[in-house]
């Protein structure tokens, strides 16, 4: 109904957009896909972000003033999914369609139509995940790491929603991932070998390897589930020989694999980004490329360091705590390189530098709380606390988001062909640098001081740090309307883009034209 | 033939069409198992919803694989567009197997570490203080809950069905390797048997394997309900079942082509595509024939 | 509402200018606990801590001085030095030399809390949605363990005291001395059982057991408090831990407290009650156990919480009722209350919802009938 043979004749011919909202539902056009990623991930920020606002008001102090703990509990839920799978993911799956084309100079992603329906799938995957906020049972209340039997005999009715929303992002991501593999694999221009390639498109390739290797896992692990709820299957439940702790290991099987799925593009954004603004090449290009590859291998390895107080024998605490000590050696690596890169370079630092460094800075933070998390004996104390809940966000917000924040920067100029406005700019970074600091830090000390996550109402010992860091997520929060204008004052206003855009920039997507072509290279390019 | 530029297909209304296929079907499959597990009224829209999504879906994927079939055949893809559909194809293929590895995972999981921690072995051996009379043994025809859960009575002996059900699957993946070889040597008439005798091997399979399910159900006891032995059982075959139907499916339509006269002895990348699901799906079943059935 | 954000705010941040607090126990760190694998866990935690900082303090250093030192604007001109295999194979071995040092005191520490050998008591412990049950195996003592805070100070209608909800109704008693040995499981989802001063966390899961052990030194008598420490439903932030440790002839005498009280309740349940005494009994009972989930009047809440005013069951026949609250109803929030209270409660408080908000039926079920019907 939707088609019909006639699609066959249409359209050929034509090149450049078609007109109207109808060209970004069926666009097959990379760049098009790539920005509605984008803003569709923006979107998701601001919602899963307002939860969480909703999530430092009601811990702003002590004692039950805006909602109920039942809403509470959702509102933790769908702040971390909504982050996840609809901000931090998309957001980098949008990068991807934009650059990893423009980088290996290709026409377009190597299956364009597969490519929109990718996308396509999340908004409605979305749409259905947040409207069980408005059915009478509730949403998802269980945690974004849904452990049963909680999220099995003990779950509301929109779970269901929730399993076949999973199934549904699941399938958008995996044909994303074969996508973007695809595309570098197969239609890199002539002379770009794999060690050629910009890092950006090295960590998407491993990325996209562990999406493919993990995100069926998920759907496995989300129909056990189903199958417990609905068909009376006993995987996670003790009566019938099954067992709770199961669910947790397949769940962090893909899990692990899956926080690194939402740092790896941020390395690989981080080091196009340094290099430009050091105007030095890329310290130990190939020792990233393998400690990228390194990172990724140990990732399969490391998932029961989430795990070291379900009750696991001493030898299995033992090899996952050695196995995830282990990844701060590559992580260092890259640490290092980039520190390396800036030193005896000739600096400048507009905005995306200035992300790209703190980037470094909290990112390396958040490593080392998690390097103390992996110390089993310690997790003892650590695990389901604030101080967990502040390594994840010193990874996730001031790593991943200001990798794409810091991005974003960096090639608006090529894909508007417009400059945003750097003080402005600089007016943003410094007050999330200051927000995220704020917000985040003092986590640490209520978690050490044994605050648990995931809880309503807190004892009094830590009123002081948690009304602080409410008033620091809104500075943050508060900043990123602030990134709103700034884009779209881009976009509408900016100054025009030269076709370098940075001074010295190297890649191929530099050379071409801002904004870059609709199609980006029809004849391959040739590469030294 | 070959385009000398890779294709770049045009805006397209597939993909929109496939999402709303595929949320309507999500959508709808989740009301209805909520109001089949809460009893409540209300049926007709959940099961509207899924119907109306199946047929978009099945509409549009036909517009879909149509279409792909008459770009390649109208010569729009080159050899690196071929290229793309292998890669495609080959990780499409290895997120299949890591989705059974999870179900492999946790038949081995409950087999190795859970079950023996129930009656009292390992290192979780004191769990049995819960379940004193549980004696854990595999196949598991008691539950830890007793008679509160009943296991089932017996289990399929792997030696009538199931070993005939290797012996057809494993040929049906050398026929298709003879049909692969006469498409080479084009000879039509040859690929045409060899490929419909896949597919009715395959058909035979599916077959063999409800007739298995019909007796683990009526006689066996062996159910979905019947604890984690059923649970494992029914999950890891089920969903093998189910990937046979589709591959003998998909080899089916291919087989339409190749009497349609479509694919050359160079570009039969359809062809091929479907040989490697169906050899992926044999190698499943082995799997599944000495972990699920045998050992 | 706004007038109390606004105190807090400026309390807050006066806090943060000065650097100290209104709040007497305002603690940064991780605590150290009162036994000797807390200690060891702190030690460790240090160290990783201060090896760490130091890390940064070298590597943020290396960065903030070329930061300073190599920029454009003064002058700085770039080299084009992109690689240095010595550097890299350095920067590879020494984190691995720095990590394979703190695996050592890590695997130490870890050996040592995995050693639940020699415990001379043994307490199960199970968690449930949202209280913990102590059973002290051999010696005839189980009770459970509810939350103590009013629903007036959580909703801010009271002042918040001292202990805000870290105070239990039953505290869980263990003797000085001895290596108690814990087996934790659950009867519905997963909880944790922590107590941060003796670096206990646990995660209880239904249907397995999960053994920890602490020895509280001699010396250390004293109120240990935790919480749950795995999102379990609703009320997991409601769910404390509360640990009195006892010298051993005071525990031993507490022992026998529980077992004295035992006997004198199985006692009282066989004389007689008035409806007045059940129905004020009841009325406790009710607010403390009940009106959580079905509501302060027996209004319910939302659609899965029923109403108790003029339910069928409770206006409903009597055997009925008392088999709902005795067996609760398999699969839902209700849970079986047989094990929970005693005979005495469980009629007084079958009693009051017969007759309160109107029920009116007149009925008056005494703790003998829950004994026949527990039969
Ligand atoms: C982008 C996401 C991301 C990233 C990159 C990481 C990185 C790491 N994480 Fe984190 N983690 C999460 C996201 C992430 N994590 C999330 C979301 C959770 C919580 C999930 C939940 O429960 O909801 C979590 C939880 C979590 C836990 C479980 C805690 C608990 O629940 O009890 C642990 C335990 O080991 C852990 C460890 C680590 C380690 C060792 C790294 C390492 O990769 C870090 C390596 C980096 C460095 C160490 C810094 C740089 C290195 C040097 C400068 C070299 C020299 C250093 C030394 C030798 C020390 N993480
Ligand atoms: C993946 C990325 C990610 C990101 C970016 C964030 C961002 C933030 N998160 Fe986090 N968070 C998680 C992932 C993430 N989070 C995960 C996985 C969990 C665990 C969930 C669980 O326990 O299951 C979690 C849990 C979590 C908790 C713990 C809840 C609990 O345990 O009870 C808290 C508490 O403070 C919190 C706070 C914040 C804040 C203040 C931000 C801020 O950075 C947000 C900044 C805000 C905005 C960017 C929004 C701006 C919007 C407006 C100003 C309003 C305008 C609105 C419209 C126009 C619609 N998050
Ligand atoms: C944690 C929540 C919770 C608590 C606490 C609780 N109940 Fe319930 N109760 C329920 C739920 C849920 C049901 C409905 C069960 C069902 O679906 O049939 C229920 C049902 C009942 C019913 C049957 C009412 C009807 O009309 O179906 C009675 C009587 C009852 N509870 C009494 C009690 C008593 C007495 C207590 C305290 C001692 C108590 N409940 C505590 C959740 C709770
Ligand atoms: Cu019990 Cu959380
Ligand atoms: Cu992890």
């Amino acid at each position: 109904m939707m088609t019909s043979a006639t699609t066959l004749h249409e359209d050929h011919g034509h090149h450049g957009p078609a007109k109207g909202l109808m060209r970004w539902v069926l666009t097959t056009n990379h760049k098009d896909i790539g920005t509605l990623y984008l803003w569709f991930a923006f979107t998701m920020l601001l919602i899963g972000g307002s939860m969480a606002l909703i999530i430092r008001l009601e811990l702003f102090q002590p004692g039950m003033q805006l909602i109920e703990p039942e809403f509470f509990n959702q509102m933790t839920t769908m702040h971390g999914l909504v982050m996840v799978f609809g901000a931090i993911m998309p957001a980098f799956v949008g990068m991807a369609n934009w650059l990893v084309p423009m980088m290996v100079g290709a026409p377009d992603m190597a299956l364009p139509r597969m490519n929109n329906l990718s996308f396509w799938i999340l908004p409605f995957a979305f749409g259905m995940l947040i409207l069980t906020l408005f059915s009478e049972a509730g949403a998802p209340n269980f945690g974004w790491t849904f452990y049963a039997p909680l999220s099995t005999t003990y779950a509301p009715s929109s779970v269901t929603y929730f399993i076949f929303g999973v199934h549904l992002m699941g399938i958008s991501s995996i044909m994303g991932a074969i996508n973007i593999i695809a595309t570098i694999l197969n239609l890199r221009a002539p002379g770009m070998t794999l060690m050629k390639m910009p890092l950006f498109v090295w960590t998407w390739l491993i990325t996209a390897y562990l999406l493919i290797a993990v995100m069926p896992v998920l759907a496995g692990v989300v129909t056990m589930m189903l199958m417990d709820i609905h068909f009376g299957t006993s995987f996670f439940n003790a009566a019938g020989g099954g067992d709770p702790v199961l669910f947790q290991h397949v769940f962090w099987f893909f899990g692990h694999p899956e926080v690194y799925i939402m740092i790896l593009p941020a390395f690989g954004i981080v080091s196009q980004i340094i290099p430009t603004f050091a105007r030095k090449p890329l310290f130990g290009y190939s020792s990233m490329v393998y400690a990228t590859a390194s990172i990724a291998f140990l990732s399969f390895i490391v998932w029961a360091h989430h795990m070291f107080t379900v009750g696991l024998p001493l030898a299995t605490e033992l090899f996952f705590m050695y196995a995830t000590m282990l990844i701060a050696i590559p992580t260092g690596v890259k640490v290092f390189n980039w520190v390396s890169t800036m030193f005896n370079g000739s600096m400048t630092f507009e905005t995306p530098m200035l992300f790209a460094v703190a980037f470094v800075i909290l990112f390396t933070i958040g490593g080392f709380s998690g390097l103390m998390l992996a110390i089993a004996p310690a997790d003892f104390q650590y695990h389901d606390t604030y101080f967990v809940v502040a390594h994840f966000h010193y990874v996730l917000v001031p790593g991943a988001l200001f990798a794409i924040i810091a991005g974003v920067y960096y090639w608006i100029p090529k894909w508007c062909g417009r400059y945003y406005n750097e003080t402005l700019g600089k007016w943003h970074f410094w007050l999330s640098f200051v927000g995220v600091n704020v917000t985040f830090f003092p986590m640490h000390f209520v978690g050490l001081a044994g605050m648990p996550r995931r809880i309503p109402d807190y004892a009094l010992q830590f009123a002081d740090f948690n009304a602080v860091a409410s008033i620091g997520a809104f500075i943050f929060g508060l900043s990123q309307i602030l990134f709103l204008y700034i884009v779209i004052d881009a976009i509408r206003n900016g100054k025009k883009a030269t076709d370098e855009v940075w001074e010295g920039t190297e890649g191929l997507e530099w050379t071409l034209p801002s904004p870059a072509p609709y199609h980006s290279f029809s004849e391959p390019p040739e590469v030294k | 033939m070959a385009a000398s530029n890779y294709y770049v297909p045009e805006s397209s209304r597939l993909p929109i069409g496939t999402s709303i296929g595929l949320i309507g079907l999500a959508a709808g499959a989740g009301g209805m198992l909520n109001h089949s597990s809460s009893g409540g009224e209300g049926w007709a829209l959940p099961h509207f919803v899924f119907f109306a999504g199946a047929l978009i879906l099945a509409s549009v994927l036909y517009n879909w694989f149509s279409k792909v079939i008459g770009e390649s055949r109208g010569g729009l893809y080159n050899a690196q567009m071929d290229r793309s559909y292998r890669w495609g194809m080959g990780w499409f293929i290895f997120s299949e197997v890591m989705f059974f590895a999870a179900f492999f995972g946790a038949l081995f999981y409950v087999r190795q570490i859970a079950g023996p921690w129930l009656s009292g072995e390992g290192d979780k051996g004191i769990s049995h203080m819960l379940w004193p009379e549980f004696v854990f043994q595999w196949p598991m025809f008691n539950n830890p809950a007793g008679a509160d859960l009943p296991g089932p009575e017996a289990v399929i002996d792997p030696w009538h069905i199931p070993l005939l059900n290797t012996v057809l699957l494993i040929s049906s993946s050398v026929t298709v390797t003879f049909a692969h070889h006469a498409l080479r040597a084009m000879d039509r008439t040859r690929v045409i048997f060899w490929l419909a005798l896949t597919v009715i091997l395959g058909a035979v399979f599916v077959y063999f394997q409800i007739v298995e399910y019909v007796e683990a159900y009526e006689e066996l006891g062996l159910t979905l309900d019947s604890g984690i032995y059923g649970s494992t059982f029914f999950m890891l075959t089920g969903f093998h079942g189910a990937h046979v139907t589709i591959g003998a499916f998909i080899l089916f339509v291919i087989w339409l082509r190749i009497i349609k006269g479509h694919f050359t002895p160079e570009q039969h990348f359809g062809f091929e595509a479907a040989a490697w699901y169906w050899h992926f799906v044999d190698m499943v079943w082995i799997g599944l024939f000495f972990f699920v059935y045998i050992l | 509402m706004l007038s109390r954000t606004g105190l807090r705010l400026s309390s807050a941040i006066t806090a943060l200018l000065v650097s100290q607090s209104t709040y007497a126990d305002w603690e940064l760190n991780m605590p150290q606990g009162v036994t000797q694998v807390s200690q060891s866990i702190y030690d460790l935690h240090m160290l990783i801590l201060w090896i760490c900082v130091w890390i940064g303090v070298l590597v943020f250093g290396v960065m903030f001085y070329s930061m300073y030192k190599h920029r454009k604007s003064k002058g700085a001109k770039a080299s084009k030095f992109h690689e240095s295999l010595t550097l890299e194979l350095l920067w590879t071995a020494i984190p691995t030399l720095i990590l394979i040092l703190m695996a050592i005191p890590a695997t130490t520490t870890l050996v040592k809390m995995y050693d639940s050998s020699d415990a001379q008591i043994d307490i199960k412990i199970t968690g449930y949605q949202w209280k913990w049950e102590y059973d002290y195996l051999g010696e005839d003592v189980r009770f459970f363990s509810n939350l103590a805070t009013s629903k007036d100070e959580i909703y801010n209608k009271q002042d918040k005291g001292e202990n805000y909800l870290l105070e239990v109704d039953r505290e869980m008693v263990i003797p000085t001395g001895v290596k108690v040995r814990f087996l934790i499981t659950s009867s519905d989802v997963i909880h944790s059982w922590w107590v941060p001063e003796f670096a206990v966390k646990k995660d209880a899961v239904p249907g397995y057991v999960n053994e920890s052990w602490v020895n509280v030194p001699v010396g250390k008598e004293g109120i240990y408090r935790g919480q749950c420490a795995e999102l379990c439903g609703v009320d997991h932030g409601f769910m404390p831990v509360v640990v009195r440790a006892l010298s051993q002839e005071n525990y031993q005498a507490w022992l026998d407290d529980q077992r004295a009280a035992k006997v004198a309740e199985a006692a009282a349940a066989m004389g007689d009650f008035s409806y007045d005494e059940l129905m004020t009994t009841g009325a406790e009972v009710y607010a403390g156990r009940c009106a959580g989930c079905h509501g302060q009047s027996g209004e319910g809440m939302g659609t899965i919480f029923p109403a108790l005013k003029g339910s069928a069951i409770a206006v409903g026949d009597v055997d009925a009722h008392i088999d709902v609250v005795l067996n609760g109803v398999p699969g839902t929030a209700m849970q079986a209350f047989a094990a929970q209270l005693s005979d005495v409660e469980l009629a007084a408080v079958i009693t009051y919802e017969r007759n309160a908000w109107d029920n009116n039926t007149g009925d008056t079920v005494t703790p003998i009938n829950i004994i026949d019907a527990r039969k």
